[in-house]
């Protein structure tokens, strides 16, 4: 639990800035209880930069679901380390966030499941409850571009995106044309379509690897 | 919601099709990522899936998130193209994520103090 220290101050921070930037667009319960029963930094994030740019629930949906497609490899690689029938493998999935899940890996294929629920445990009050700081400080802390807050979204993802490091340079070069791909879209689609159009990128990853690639 | 937040609701700023939009996106949300979170370990077990298949997954993360780091740093609100404070905000978190990659919290300080100074001194 202590090792999920710093992570929960961080989840503090960035908790509290979605309730600050949430709260104009979704109003005052929504983002609390979205963060307390998604509980997915990123989609909520992306949803809420799909809503707050005048998009539907259709597309901010479709942003979160993209932005969280990454709990499939996840989710796959932990499977070994889950043990019972379906509904309990399934149960003992859901703590899991990219810390966490980063921190539990124990080498091979295992993952030591126990230790990454310790790190949700900790997470969780901090995330629902900076949510919550957010939502209410937000009218004390006044227009949330005078402050930079704007900034904080593409900040975080960045942040995600370098510790994504474990893709080596296929991910980066998926990331470079995801970016390429939205901004071309960006002038003539919908809110949504450029980020859900970026992550078509990732198709290079279907493109024969040379022998003597080794990233 | 008590009765008194009820006579005098906070956002009532928010139109009652966003409202609703809000809500869906929240539900729709939370079924979508307990399901996403469970089906590999329901489905699976200790099996193993196409290496192509996963490999295409894997590199979703980093499409997307470049894709939502151009498009909030540099698209406006009609999606027009354009460099303002927050380029600068990002400029920053990449020059402390340089240094240490693990510094979320300092990097995310960095995008916004000077996004915020950009700003301060009479910038977009």
């Amino acid at each position: 639990m202590r090792a999920g220290a710093p992570i929960a101050v961080a989840s503090l921070l960035v908790g509290t800035s979605f309730g600050v930037l949430a709260e104009p667009v979704m109003g005052t319960v929504a983002p609390i209880v979205m963060s307390a029963i998604v509980f997915a930094g990123s989609a909520q994030f992306g949803a809420l930069a799909v809503l707050a740019a005048g998009g539907g629930a259709g597309a901010a949906v479709a942003a979160g679901v993209l932005l969280n497609m990454r709990y499939l490899p996840m989710g796959i690689s932990i499977a070994a380390s889950t043990r019972g029938g379906w509904f309990r493998r399934g149960l003992a999935a859901q703590p899991l966030i990219d810390a966490g899940w980063a921190m539990s890996h124990r080498g091979d294929s295992r993952y030591d499941l126990p230790f990454m629920w310790g790190v949700t445990a900790v997470n969780y009050p901090m995330w629902v409850g900076g949510t919550a700081l957010g939502v209410f400080a937000g009218d004390l802390i006044g227009e949330p571009d005078r402050l930079g807050l704007d900034a904080l979204f593409p900040a975080f993802f960045l942040g995600l995106l370098v510790g994504e490091g474990s893709e080596g340079r296929r991910g980066w070069i998926a990331a470079l044309l995801g970016a390429t791909l939205a901004l071309s879209l960006a002038p003539v689609t919908p809110p949504g379509v450029p980020v859900m159009a970026g992550s078509l990128a990732a198709l290079i990853a279907l493109q024969p690897r040379r022998e003597n690639d080794v990233s | 919601m008590t009765s008194r937040e009820w006579r005098k609701p906070r956002n009532k700023h928010v139109p009652v099709d966003v409202v609703s939009a809000v809500w869906a996106t929240v539900i729709a949300l939370t079924i979508t990522t307990v399901a996403t979170k469970a089906v590999g370990p329901a489905a699976l077990g200790e099996r193993d899936l196409p290496r192509l298949f996963t490999k295409v997954i894997e590199l979703l993360a980093p499409a997307i998130l470049a894709a939502l780091i151009a498009v909030g740093t540099f698209t406006g609100a009609d999606g027009d193209l354009v460099i303002d404070a927050r380029a600068a905000g990002l400029a920053a978190a990449a020059a402390v994520f340089a240094v240490s990659r693990n510094s979320l919290l300092a990097a995310v300080a960095a995008a916004a103090i000077v996004a915020a100074a950009v700003r301060a001194l009479g910038g977009t």
